[in-house]
C-alpha cells in the first residue's frame, strides 16, 4: 500500500508502540498486561511498518527474524523456571529480588518469564503477519 | 530430585529449540537431532533407575502445593512409558536421518519431531487431568503438522480426518474435565482418586464421568468403535512419522485408560471393567479381520495397530497384577515390535519401491538379511515363542484363566492366530513370491543411508529378541509396576503426603 499519511503516521506510531508495549509488560505482574498483550502491541508495531515500508523494509527494521525471536523467548522463559532450582527448590519456583526499582519494580524470575512470552508472542505474531503481507506483496 | 522428573520434558523442548534456531542449516539440526534423542534417552533411563531405587517420585510446579498446583510424578508405570518414548524417539530420530527428504527437513521436521515427544512424555508425568489435556493438546498440534507435513494430497486428506476426530476427542475431554472439577473441586490425579475412594462423589456420577473419559481416550487410543480414523491416515505420512505415531500416540490413549481406571475411576469396578473387556474383544477381532483383506503394507499394520490395542485393554479389563503386568509387558513388546515392522517396510519401499504387496515380492533371494529383520518382529507380533510377544500373551491369558474370564481368552487366542496368519501373507507376498515383472533392479541402499536406516532397525529387531529370551527382568518390572498400579494408596502418599 502506497499511502503518504500511513507512512508519515508510522514513524510516529512505532516509538510510542513500542514504549507502550514495554509499559505493558512491566506493570503485568499483578495489574492488566504481561507479556502476551505486550509481545502483541510490539507486534503491531512492526506490522504497522511492513503494511506502510514492505516487508523487506521491516525485517531490516527488526534486525533479527521473527523466528529467532521465537526461540530465544523460549529459552528465556525455560531459564526463568532453572533459576529457583539452583536453591533446590521445584521447576518455575519463582525467585525475588527484594528491592524496589522505580519504574521496573521489583526483579524477579517471573519478569523474566514474561520477557520470554513477550518475544514469543513477537515472533509468532510476526512471522504469520510478515507471511501474509509476503503472500500479498507477490500476487 | 526433581530434575530427572523435568529433564524428559526439558530435554525433548530444548532440542526443539535449538534445531529451531539453526532453521536453515540442515547439518546442525540433523545433528542435534541424534544429540538430542540420546540425551533423552538417557534421561530417561535415568529416571526409571530412580523410581525403581527410591520409588514414586513426585514433584510440584512452581512449589505450589498439590492440589492447587501442578504435579508432575513419576511411578513405575510411567518411567517405563518414558524409557519407551525415549527409545522410540532416539530409534525414529535416527531413522529420519535416512529417510525425510530435504524439503520436510527445511520445513521444520526436527523440531516438530522433538515437540511431539516432548507431549508424549509430559503426558507420561503429569499428575493433573487439565495438564494431561495440554499434553494432548501439544502432542496433538506436532503431530498434525507432522502428519500434513509435504502437502502431498493424500497426506492432507489423512491430517483432515485425523485432526477432525482428534479435535471432537479433544472437546469432549475437556468437557469431561470440566465436569469432573464441578464436582470434586479438583484436578490433581491423586486427590481425586482420594475423594472418589472416600465416597465424596456419588458412585453412579463417577462412573458416568468414567465412560465420558473411556471415550474421548478411546478415540485416541483407537478402540472399537472409534478406530476408523486411525487406518485412514496413519499409511499417508512418511514412514518414520507413521513409525513413531504407531509406537507413541495410540499408546498415550491406552496410557491414559490405565491410568484412569486403575487410580481414579475404581468405584465399580464389575460395570466398567467388564464393560472395558468386551470392549477390548471386539477391538481384536474388528483389528485383525480388518487387516486380512488389506494389501498395502502401511494399512495392514495400522489396523494391526488396533487388534494390539485390544490385548493392552484386555489387560485392563481384567484389572489384577497378573493382568496388569501382563498389560505393561504387552506395551513395551508391542511398541518395539510394531515399529520395527513400519521402518522395516519403509526399507523394503525404498529398495523395491513400493508398500503394494501386489507389486512386491522376490526380496528374500536379494536381501535375505532385511528378510530377517521383518520375520523376528512378524513373529514377535504374532506371540510366538521365544519371542517377546510370546511373554506378553502368554502373562495375559495366564491372567485371563485366573479369573476363569475364558471367553476372552479364546478370542485373544484366535486373535493371535489371525496375526500369524497376516504377517505370513506379508512375508509370502513380499519376500517369498516371484516378483511380478522383472525388468526393474533393486535399488540398493547407499552407504550412510544403510547405517541411518538399518541401524535402528537392528536395534528393535535385537530387542524383541533379547526381551523374549530373557524376559525375567522384564516381567519382575512389569509386576512391580502393575502393584503400584494396584495399591493407588502409595501414589496419593507420594503426591498428596498424608491425607488419610
Amino acid at each position: 500500500m502506497d499511502s503518504v499519511v500511513l507512512r508519515t503516521a508510522t514513524r510516529y506510531l512505532l516509538p510510542l508502540l513500542l514504549l507502550f508495549s514495554v509499559f505493558a509488560l512491566l506493570r503485568g505482574h499483578n495489574e492488566p498486561g504481561g507479556g502476551f498483550v505486550g509481545g502483541l502491541v510490539a507486534a503491531t508495531a512492526f506490522a504497522l511498518y511492513a503494511v506502510g515500508y514492505g516487508v523487506a523494509a521491516a525485517r531490516q527494521l527488526l534486525q533479527t527474524s521473527p523466528r529467532r525471536l521465537i526461540g530465544i523467548g523460549l529459552l528465556v522463559a525455560a531459564s526463568s523456571g532453572l533459576i529457583g532450582m539452583a536453591w533446590g527448590d521445584p521447576f518455575l519456583t519463582a525467585r525475588w529480588d527484594t528491592r524496589e526499582i522505580p519504574v521496573v519494580g521489583k526483579l524477579g524470575t517471573p519478569l523474566l518469564f514474561d520477557i520470554g512470552v513477550y518475544l514469543v508472542v513477537i515472533g509468532v505474531a510476526l512471522t504469520i503477519i510478515f507471511a501474509l503481507i509476503e503472500a500479498e506483496e507477490e500476487a | 530430585m526433581s530434575i530427572f522428573l523435568l529433564l524428559p520434558v526439558l530435554v525433548p523442548f530444548l532440542t526443539a529449540v535449538v534445531t529451531m534456531l539453526f532453521w536453515h542449516e540442515r547439518l546442525i539440526q540433523r545433528r542435534v537431532n541424534v544429540v538430542g534423542g540420546i540425551a533423552f534417552f538417557v534421561a530417561a533411563l535415568g529416571l526409571l533407575a530412580l523410581v525403581w531405587r527410591d520409588g514414586i517420585q513426585a514433584t510440584q510446579i512452581g512449589n505450589w502445593p498439590a492440589p492447587f498446583g501442578i504435579t508432575l510424578v513419576a511411578d513405575l508405570f510411567s518411567a517405563i512409558m518414558v524409557v519407551m518414548a525415549g527409545l522410540m524417539g532416539l530409534v525414529v530420530a535416527v531413522y529420519s536421518l535416512g529417510s525425510i527428504d530435504e524439503r520436510r527437513e527445511a520445513f521444520g521436521y526436527y523440531p516438530l519431531l522433538h515437540t511431539l515427544l516432548m507431549g508424549v512424555s509430559g503426558a507420561f508425568l503429569t499428575g493433573d487431568m487439565f495438564n494431561l489435556y495440554v499434553w494432548f493438546e501439544v502432542m496433538l498440534i506436532a503431530s498434525f503438522v507432522l502428519m500434513a507435513l509435504g502437502g502431498q494430497r493424500d497426506q492432507l486428506e489423512g491430517a483432515l480426518k485425523y485432526v477432525t476426530i482428534n479435535l471432537l476427542s479433544s472437546a469432549l475431554f475437556l468437557t469431561s474435565v470440566g465436569i469432573l472439577y464441578s464436582v470434586t473441586g479438583t484436578l490433581n490425579m491423586a486427590d481425586l482418586a482420594h475423594q472418589i475412594s472416600s465416597g465424596a462423589v456419588d458412585s453412579g456420577l463417577a462412573t458416568v464421568l468414567a465412560m465420558m473419559f473411556l471415550v474421548a481416550f478411546g478415540i485416541k487410543a483407537g478402540l472399537f468403535p472409534l478406530f476408523f480414523w486411525l487406518p485412514a491416515s496413519y499409511h499417508t505420512p512418511p514412514i518414520a512419522i507413521t513409525a513413531l505415531f504407531s509406537g507413541l500416540l495410540t499408546k498415550v490413549g491406552v496410557y491414559a485408560l490405565v491410568r484412569v481406571f486403575t487410580l481414579i475411576f475404581v468405584q465399580d469396578v464389575d460395570y466398567t471393567h467388564t464393560l472395558l473387556m468386551v470392549i477390548a474383544g471386539l477391538t481384536m477381532v474388528t483389528g485383525v479381520l480388518g487387516a486380512v483383506a488389506q494389501t498395502e503394507v502401511r494399512r495392514l499394520l495400522s489396523f494391526h495397530i488396533i487388534s494390539q490395542i485390544g490385548y493392552l485393554l484386555m489387560g485392563l479389563g481384567l484389572f489384577t497384577e497378573l493382568a496388569l503386568t501382563g498389560v505393561i509387558v504387552f506395551m513395551v513388546h508391542v511398541i518395539i515390535a510394531k515399529s520395527a515392522l513400519f521402518l522395516v517396510s519403509g526399507i523394503v519401499r525404498q529398495v523395491a519401491g513400493s508398500y503394494d504387496l501386489k507389486q512386491l515380492g522376490g526380496l528374500y533371494r536379494t536381501n535375505a538379511g532385511l528378510a530377517a529383520l521383518f520375520f523376528l518382529p512378524a513373529l514377535a507380533l504374532a506371540g510366538l515363542p521365544p519371542f517377546s510377544g510370546f511373554w506378553a500373551k502368554l502373562t495375559l491369558v495366564r491372567a485371563g484363566l485366573e479369573t476363569e474370564e475364558y471367553a476372552i481368552v479364546a478370542v485373544s487366542l484366535v486373535v493371535s492366530v489371525l496375526t500369524l496368519f497376516s504377517m505370513t501373507k506379508i512375508w509370502a507376498e513380499a519376500f517369498w513370491k516371484d516378483r511380478p515383472g522383472q525388468d526393474e533392479a533393486f535399488q540398493p541402499l547407499l552407504s550412510p543411508q544403510r547405517i541411518a536406516l538399518l541401524g535402528p532397525v537392528i536395534v528393535l529387531a535385537a530387542l524383541t529378541v533379547i526381551l523374549g529370551l530373557g524376559a525375567e527382568p522384564l516381567i519382575d518390572l512389569g509386576t512391580e509396576a502393575a502393584a503400584q498400579l494396584l495399591n493407588p494408596s502409595e501414589y496419593i502418599q507420594a503426591v498428596l503426603g498424608d491425607v488419610a
